[in-house]
């Protein structure tokens, strides 16, 4: 037991100290026909590292990795390549070991670098202030909906066809305990985004409206049309980015004048991981900071007038407000967010923008050879590095079936969207960095011999 | 202008030598260094990242592509890895010592797990890759769920939660969801003891509930009559922590359980202390129906500076079926199925008799799977024996602080009899003027991190200690014997603790100012903005 320090002369001499005979008078709390004899039954006991890693990589053997087959899954979760010095940094045990920086005086490296990484999304979101960061995307989402509420005082949200079907129903499970109405509608396979749809909707009840950019279907339109229709009927503009990468290339939405802006922050330092830990990001205009979700860090000084940094406005919080709180929220996901923090550090402005053009050029490559396969068809006219194509048969089976040759294909709509027949044939395929002409010509080739 | 408008400026960290030693001209102490902010040190053309040329093409960015500058200031990778390097010095961690932070179980984090989270089959793996090629993460969630539910002898278990106020909130949304197909939605309290979590009634809140508080006997247990007196139609649930959070066992709670159950309510559980009786009990034993489990805290996935955090929900057999979406499951062809919205009712059908009563989804995709990865590494590493002797040894080092401490700092419940994984002191003797705050700080000159302290509310100056079991003896005997020198200091009224900490990267904080006047990100001074672009 190669965690557990004490000896068994350690164990006999501080039960001496304690003035007990034997450790079962420390539990002599629990009452008798609750407790266990023994060791809990019907599972196995104690095993080397050598036996333990043997079982887990086998268990890993069993998964096909992303990086070893050609690969296009997007739908908010990216492959990008990250720097060896990310993961290594985030390992350094003072990092990886520390906990939430309640005590500032020995915390200033998680504290500074929280509050880099606030005004590293702030900037890149196109929002005043940004929080320490949120478990994900999907649930940053339902936040910036519940905030919403506490400040227009309505109920309404009115959420964009286009936004992830997850994020819509972690909204849904939520608002059903929360009484907020959500005006929902499902995606069409047609080049634009339902902008005039949703202007059309809002009314003097809407709380927000919620769109997502780039959206589901991977396309991108300028929202300033929508902000402003918002703020004409006093309701707030939320967006949604699961790809921060594309706001190296497009502008952004706080720039757009969106209210709140949300993310997932997966794309950069995080890594795929079978769908999470990940990172929420989640900005808002100055005036709002005081119903914003989640952890806080900012500036002050020391006794001595030195610079520092402390968890601030915590009356927010659920350990001072208790059911008053803005949210229930106590963790965020702060070594995620370091990751982040350090792969944007390591870009910088010059790198990420370089960054988002290579994606883009080979989005675009990949677009226009894909469409050259017969029974292809291009739903997009703009984009960023996610498209979506429209097949002549069902995405989802011919999914499988380029899975059994050794490509990921892209996510088909049957599997984000099971009951919508209208959008069955639609695959949406994603392109970063790191896919290579190669993957997108055998991509191509595949899908020409399996839609012939 | 504002503070950070000024800069740090080197005459600042230099002053106030402890030792009377002259200032520095950086002012760093040797190996106590000083680390500006990126956006002081970068710029918007430095990048530490090499990127191939991209292919030629027209854009189809529309009309949107980007002609403003965002500001973001990039590094070399060598002054990336010394930026980072030299902040993570600023910090205490597990690493460095003993961390005895209250309710937190800051116990070691085997590096076993880290590699084994970093295969590239768990890392490197899409969560929506069709499922015949996920076969083995959807086992590993699988064998980690087995684990979880045989080691609380519960029946189901949600595993999707993000951290352990996301369980909460799961845990409660279950019940109110059994509650509403009861037709009993009319039931609106939640009943929560004082020395709860603040998640607790945050999450209950959220979900609609009405709070009311029990309050704590003389011992710091939950008052059973009082909790048993409130129980009637309108109580949809109780909310206890077990160990609760004055490192007490809640002796009755198969008792409150059986009454709360026969007034028609369900009882959730904190699971936040599971390390003290993993092995040893059951919660499914004591009659609970929802508990989170902390991955990060009993299982020793990371805490990170903060998370991320995970929060699996075991449950009873009258709750499972309302677990939230997706789920994993192994059907009779021997392969592990992600029961997703669309094939919910099907499983449903197969093992909940047909009813298809899962309250929705609480996250994209399948939950914290590298959490996942760490934590069943962790469990099979320690086998069942192993999980019994955790339990036992972070039992038996809260003891031995407890009684090692009890003349020098008041422990409230000491007399009732043991503590479980966590020792309980207020700062009831402390000399006029003195509080838990100086013991505190004064620790951190020790060179450890604090405890816990002013929580749980129901002691006054609180101070919990939570040793956990990865420490040795040696340790904790340095450990007992610098919180026995601070205490006996703030006993005797040493004027020196009021101004501690004395050696740490920073003395204390203005926290008042922070809030009054938030400063939350950087703003650049002007010619910062004008070299960008």
């Amino acid at each position: 037991m190669r965690y557990l320090p004490l000896t068994q002369p350690d164990r006999e001499a501080m039960l001496s100290v304690i003035g007990v005979d034997s450790i079962d008078a420390l539990f002599v709390d629990v009452p008798e026909a609750a407790r266990l004899d023994g060791p809990v039954h019907g599972l196995p006991n104690h095993a080397s590292e050598l036996s333990v890693e043997r079982h887990m990589t086998a268990l890993a053997r069993r998964n096909t990795v992303a990086g070893e087959v050609p690969f296009f899954l997007g739908c908010g979760a990216y492959r990008h390549h990250v720097p060896a010095s990310v993961d290594h940094l985030i390992q350094r045990g003072e990092f990886l070991t520390a906990y939430t920086p309640y005590q500032p005086e020995i915390a200033q490296g998680t504290l500074q670098m929280l509050f880099e990484f606030q005004t590293q999304v702030a900037r890149l979101l196109g929002t005043d202030v940004a929080n320490a960061s949120m478990y994900d995307g999907s649930t940053a989402c339902w936040e910036a909906i519940g905030m919403a509420r506490r400040i227009t005082r309505r109920g309404k949200a009115i959420l964009s066809s286009g936004l992830h079907p997850h994020y819509v129903s972690v909204a849904k499970t939520m608002a059903k305990y929360t009484g907020d109405v959500l005006d929902t509608t499902s995606p069409t396979l047609v080049a634009d985004m339902d902008l005039d749809a949703l202007i059309a909707r809002i009314d003097d009840d809407t709380s927000c409206v919620v769109v997502q950019y780039p959206d589901i279907l991977g396309r991108i339109a300028d929202l300033t049309p929508l902000a402003d229709a918002c703020h004409a009927k006093k309701a707030l503009l939320i967006a949604v980015v699961t790809e921060p990468v594309a706001l190296g290339a497009i502008r952004s939405p706080g720039e757009m004048d969106a209210d709140i802006v949300v993310g997932e922050g997966q794309s950069l330092g995080v890594g795929l991981q079978f769908g999470g830990p990940y990172v929420g990001l989640f900005g808002c205009k100055d005036k709002y900071v005081r119903q914003m979700p989640g952890r806080l860090c900012g500036e002050t000084v020391d006794a001595d007038g030195r610079r520092g940094f402390v968890l601030t406005l915590s009356t927010r919080e659920q350990h001072i407000r208790r059911e008053k709180a803005t949210s229930n929220i106590c963790t965020n996901s702060g070594l995620c967010a370091l990751a982040f923090s350090i792969h944007m550090t390591l870009l910088g402005e010059a790198g990420l923008r370089a960054l988002a053009t290579v994606n883009h050029a080979g989005a675009v490559a990949a677009a226009e050879r894909l469409a050259r396969v017969p029974g292809v068809e291009l739903v997009n006219d703009v984009f960023f590095n996610e498209f979506t194509l429209k097949l002549s048969q069902e995405a989802r089976p011919v999914v499988r079936t380029l899975a059994d040759r050794g490509i990921l294909a892209g996510v088909s709509l049957g599997r984000l969207y099971p009951d919508q027949d209208a959008l069955a044939n639609g695959l949406v395929v994603a392109v970063t960095e790191t896919t290579t002409a190669e993957d997108v010509e055998a991509l191509a080739a595949a899908l020409e011999e399996v839609l012939a | 202008m504002s503070i950070n408008a000024s800069g740090w400026r080197p005459e600042m960290a230099g002053k106030d030598n402890a030792d009377g030693a002259a200032p520095t001209f950086t002012g760093n102490k040797a190996l106590m260094l000083e680390e500006a902010l990126i956006f002081e040190i970068g710029d918007t053309t430095t990048t530490g990242v090499d990127i191939a040329p991209a292919q030629e093409g027209k854009s189809r960015l529309g009309n949107l592509a980007r002609d403003t500058t965002i500001g973001l200031p990039g590094l070399s990778e060598p002054e990336t890895v010394r930026h980072y390097t030299r902040l993570s010095r600023q910090n205490y961690a597990i690493d460095l010592g003993l961390f005895p932070l209250g309710s937190c179980t800051m116990k070691h984090n085997p590096r076993l797990n880290e590699k084994m989270a970093r295969l590239p089959g768990f890392a490197d793996v899409h969560p929506l890759q069709p499922v015949d090629t996920v076969q083995g993460a959807l086992e590993v969630i699988n064998e980690l769920a087995v684990w979880l539910i045989k080691l609380t002898g519960m029946h189901g278990v949600a595993m999707s939660p993000k951290a352990g106020a996301h369980g909460e909130l799961c845990g409660i949304l279950c019940i109110k969801a059994a509650l509403e197909k009861r037709g009993e939605g009319h039931r609106k309290v939640v009943l929560v003891p004082e020395s709860a979590h603040g998640t607790n009634p945050a999450t209950a809140a959220f979900a609609g509930f009405k709070v009311e508080d029990i309050p704590a006997t003389a011992e710091g247990r939950v008052d059973t009559a009082a909790l048993k007196a409130r129980l009637g139609p309108d109580v949809a649930a109780v909310m206890i922590t077990n160990p609760n959070t004055c490192g007490l066992f809640e002796r009755d709670l198969k008792e409150i359980s059986d009454a709360v159950h026969a007034a028609g309510g369900y009882v959730y559980c904190d699971g936040a202390n599971f390390n003290a009786i993993v092995g040893r009990v059951r919660p499914g034993d004591l009659g609970v129906d929802a508990m989170h489990i902390n991955l990060h805290k009993t299982f020793s996935t990371p805490h990170g500076g903060g998370g991320p955090g995970s929060g699996p929900v075991v449950l009873s057999e009258a709750l499972s079926s309302f677990a939230p979406l997706p789920y994993t499951a192994r059907t009779k062809d021997g392969h592990v199925h992600l029961i997703e919205e669309e094939r919910a009712e099907e499983f449903a059908v197969e093992h909940f008799g047909g009813k298809l009563d899962s309250f929705g989804r609480m996250t994209a995709f399948h939950g914290q799977m590298g959490m996942f990865t760490r934590a069943l590494t962790y469990i099979l590493s320690h086998g069942a024996d192993g999980l019994r002797q955790v339990a036992e040894d972070a039992v038996l080092n809260a003891n031995y602080v407890l009684r090692s401490l009890e003349d020098v700092l008041d422990a409230p419940f000491a007399g009732a009899g043991p503590c479980m994984h966590e020792a309980l002191f207020s700062d009831a003797n402390l000399a006029d003027g003195f509080s838990t705050l100086d013991v505190a700080k004064g620790l951190i000159d020790e060179g450890y991190h604090p405890m816990t302290v002013y929580f749980p509310l129901v002691v006054h100056g609180a101070m919990l200690v939570e040793p956990t079991e990865t420490e040795s003896k040696a340790a904790l005997d340095q450990f007992i014997g610098a919180l026995r020198s601070v205490a006996e200091r703030a006993k005797a009224g040493d004027p020196a603790l009021k101004t501690a900490p004395h050696f740490a990267p920073r003395s204390r904080l203005d926290e008042t100012q922070a809030a009054r006047r938030p400063v939350l990100a950087w703003k650049d001074p002007a010619p910062m903005a004008a070299a960008a672009e």
